[in-house]
């Protein structure tokens, strides 16, 4: 670790730097926190990325969980970070304060809890996350299939990482040198899931944890990649993270859940990117179960959000930025959820 | 105190009880003024007549209590009620004088419940030396409040010579804290067990009082006491600098964090700093003043794990924390609750 330090900072990189894209939100959230900006290689560009489940949610997704939360006999439950987030007119923290039944868990299990001690009453969980949480749910949805469990439903709207990777190659406007790849969705995939960047792109990735160091080595890794000219996939996160993955929650996912087209907010529709319900299980789909209208929504004007979310631009180019658009009263998903590169930009930035 | 569970058994709270009849004067006669009975208290008139202190500021405060769940590891909303303002009291400088305590009850809660929360209010009374010597009980219909909720309000006095204020910190202070940050909240949030968590963490809920007047008599002149309560180390810090017009900056290897509460959080997602003390407070005095004043925390019950966590400057201004990496990271007020996260 130490010694590929003492390479990478010894071989001087081209004149424009390079570009290196965090794809997490975690990860941009714990570079702002613990202050790391200054203490990458010098040339070294970090451009934020699309791994923020929530922030990636399309509005109309939104729009139509809180349509679901205002049914008389519906109880949403949720992960916290959507509580927040908002939608064309209204969010479900808004909803909630006028008497919708909104409630966030920390596992989804307990959304069946919920529909025992409720029996009267449709449970929803709202379905937001890449790989990482995907896993749980599909897991939950196989208990209650095999409990018979009448009340509980899930609005899907989960999101897979490879083909987003792909599309952001696509994009020409701006070069990507490297990507710095999620630690958590790799403990699910596999690090060899990431191969087809290095293969088919000829680009570096390095799959890295959460901690300063990790997060340092993992940088350094790939500016030593970009060096020697000869990309592959490492794996930095070797502790949690295995080539082949989590081979039980792969096999969960592609059971419950199958690939599908899926519609990433301001990137429009990438293939095979999202996960619907498997034909055994669409009894849980809550789009199945509800008469929810599938409306357009607008992604609110001027809002950089997508830019942002694909490495295009920072937080604080957003016109909004800190001004009309902060954690307290957000224009975007940016703002407010947890692992949105506005909300580290407006906790951390000032950061000396 | 002798417990007199025997004569509550099994009965719950009706309206009844609080409209001030029969049943209203039963309740005070035999729950609440045998647990707290004093001089003060057992004449059951209108209101309390207390002697003036002859010298000095009085201080006065005054707080309400909603905690739910009602009891937690480490204490119930009784204990919580009596250490809160006898904190707020001793934040001040005061020495606490005398409390009022007034309960607004749900219609069916349970009398048992209630006996235990008055006891467990008269044992904070006790530990802080101070008596409760009024209050007052309504009782609304089932549903209008969750459970109990409780106010106390507190009088004090403050010795002359003594000027903490929350304005008064400045430029070359120490910061000190007499212990762990984030034990209460995580103990209540895992009691509500909505996150099905088990922890080992229970509520640092204590009365400040003796703390607080050793701390001024090791040094008088102490600038700020402040107990971080609701919001956490960051929220309180944030006011002391917004009030002083000065910059605080934590070191982030200094902060005492237990193990379980870091895990917990970490778990969800959420900051030590943001989280819940209710036997805590922070002190700021000049730096050569803070050795003494910690050798005479480290010596009482709740100074124990008292340690010096900061300094303020001039600039720049606001709450800072000084990473490992040596920077400084600002920390902010909380926007709303924390949240669990999703990945």
């Amino acid at each position: 670790m130490h010694k590929e330090k003492k390479q990478a900072a010894r071989i001087p990189l081209s004149r424009n730097g390079v570009n290196l894209m965090e794809v997490c939100g975690t990860h941009t959230m714990a570079i702002a926190r613990a202050g790391l900006k200054n203490r990458f290689p010098a040339g070294v560009r970090m451009l934020s990325g699309p791994g923020c489940p929530v922030c990636v949610t399309p509005t109309a997704d939104i729009d139509r969980a809180i349509m679901l939360g205002k049914g008389k006999n519906v109880i949403i439950t949720t992960f916290g970070d959507m509580l927040r987030v908002p939608g064309s007119r209204s969010s479900l923290e808004k909803e909630r304060s006028e008497g919708a039944d909104v409630r966030i868990l920390y596992s989804p299990a307990d959304a069946l809890d919920i529909a025992a001690a409720n029996p009267a009453k449709e449970v929803v969980f709202l379905g937001v996350g890449f790989e990482t949480t995907a896993p749980t749910i599909a897991a939950t949805v196989a208990i209650a299939k095999k409990r018979k469990v009448k009340n509980f439903s899930v609005l899907a709207m989960f999101k897979t990482i490879p083909n987003a990777l792909r599309s952001i190659l696509a994009i020409k406007e701006r070069r990507i040198d490297g990507f710095l790849l999620p630690g958590h969705v790799s403990t699910i995939i596999g690090s060899d899931a990431y191969g087809f960047i290095a293969a088919e792109y000829r680009i570096p990735g390095v799959v890295a944890g959460f901690e300063p160091q990790d997060i340092l080595t993992g940088v350094d890794m790939l500016v030593e990649q970009i060096r020697s000219g000869e990309p592959k996939i490492e794996n930095q996160y070797s502790r949690s993270v295995t080539p082949e993955g989590n081979r039980t929650a792969q096999a969960l996912l592609r059971t419950v859940f199958t690939e599908a087209d899926s519609s990433w907010r301001a990137i429009g529709v990438i293939p095979k990117s999202g996960l619907v319900f498997s034909p055994g299980f669409t009894g849980f789909d809550a789009l199945k179960r509800f008469d929810v209208p599938l409306v357009e929504a607008e992604d609110p004007k001027g809002c950089r959000c997508g830019e942002i979310l694909l490495g295009l631009a920072g937080p604080v180019q957003c016109p909004f930025f800190g001004k009309r658009c902060t954690p307290a009263d957000p224009v975007g998903p940016c703002m407010v959820s947890s692992e949105g590169a506005c909300a580290a930009e407006y906790k951390y930035g000032r950061m000396k | 105190m002798t417990k007199r569970t025997t004569v509550h058994q099994g009965k719950n709270i009706l309206l009844g009880h609080g409209s001030g009849g029969r049943l209203t004067h039963e309740l005070i006669t035999t729950l609440f003024k045998p647990y707290f009975s004093n001089p003060a208290l057992d004449t059951l008139d209108d209101a309390a007549s207390l002697a003036l202190p002859k010298s000095g500021a009085l201080a006065f405060t005054t707080d309400s209590f909603v905690v739910n769940p009602v009891f937690f590891p480490g204490g119930d909303i009784g204990k919580l009620a009596v250490c809160g303002t006898v904190n707020d009291l001793s934040m001040k400088g005061a020495e606490p004088l005398a409390l009022s305590l007034a309960a607004i009850i749900e219609e069916g809660f349970g009398m048992e419940d209630l006996e235990r929360i008055v006891a467990s209010a008269q044992k904070a009374a006790r530990e802080a030396g101070v008596a409760i010597v009024t209050g007052d009980t309504k009782v609304v219909e089932k549903g209008k409040a969750d459970k109990i909720f409780l106010t106390s309000t507190g009088i004090g006095r403050i010795r002359p010579g003594i000027t903490v204020s929350g304005s008064r910190a400045r430029a070359g202070d120490a910061v000190l804290i007499n212990g762990t940050i984030g034990d209460h909240g995580i103990a209540v949030l895992a009691a509500r067990n909505e996150f099905k968590m088990r922890t080992a963490v229970t509520s640092d809920c204590a009365p400040l009082n003796r703390l607080a007047a050793k701390m001024l008599a090791a040094f008088r002149g102490i600038h700020v006491l402040r107990d971080p309560t609701r919001g956490g180390l960051a929220t309180t810090l944030n006011e002391i600098a917004a009030s002083s017009g000065v910059g605080i900056i934590i070191e982030e290897a200094m902060i005492p964090v237990k193990p379980e509460v870091r895990a917990a959080c970490g778990i969800l997602g959420f900051d030590p700093l943001y989280v819940a003390n209710e036997g805590k407070l922070i002190a700021f005095m000049p730096q050569k003043q803070a050795g003494k004043v910690l050798a005479a925390m480290r010596k009482e019950t709740y100074g124990k794990d008292s340690t010096v966590i900061g300094t303020v400057v001039k600039s720049p201004r606001g709450v800072w924390v000084r990473t490992a990496a040596g920077g400084l990271r600002p920390v902010v007020m909380l926007e709303g609750e924390q949240l669990p996260r999703i990945c």
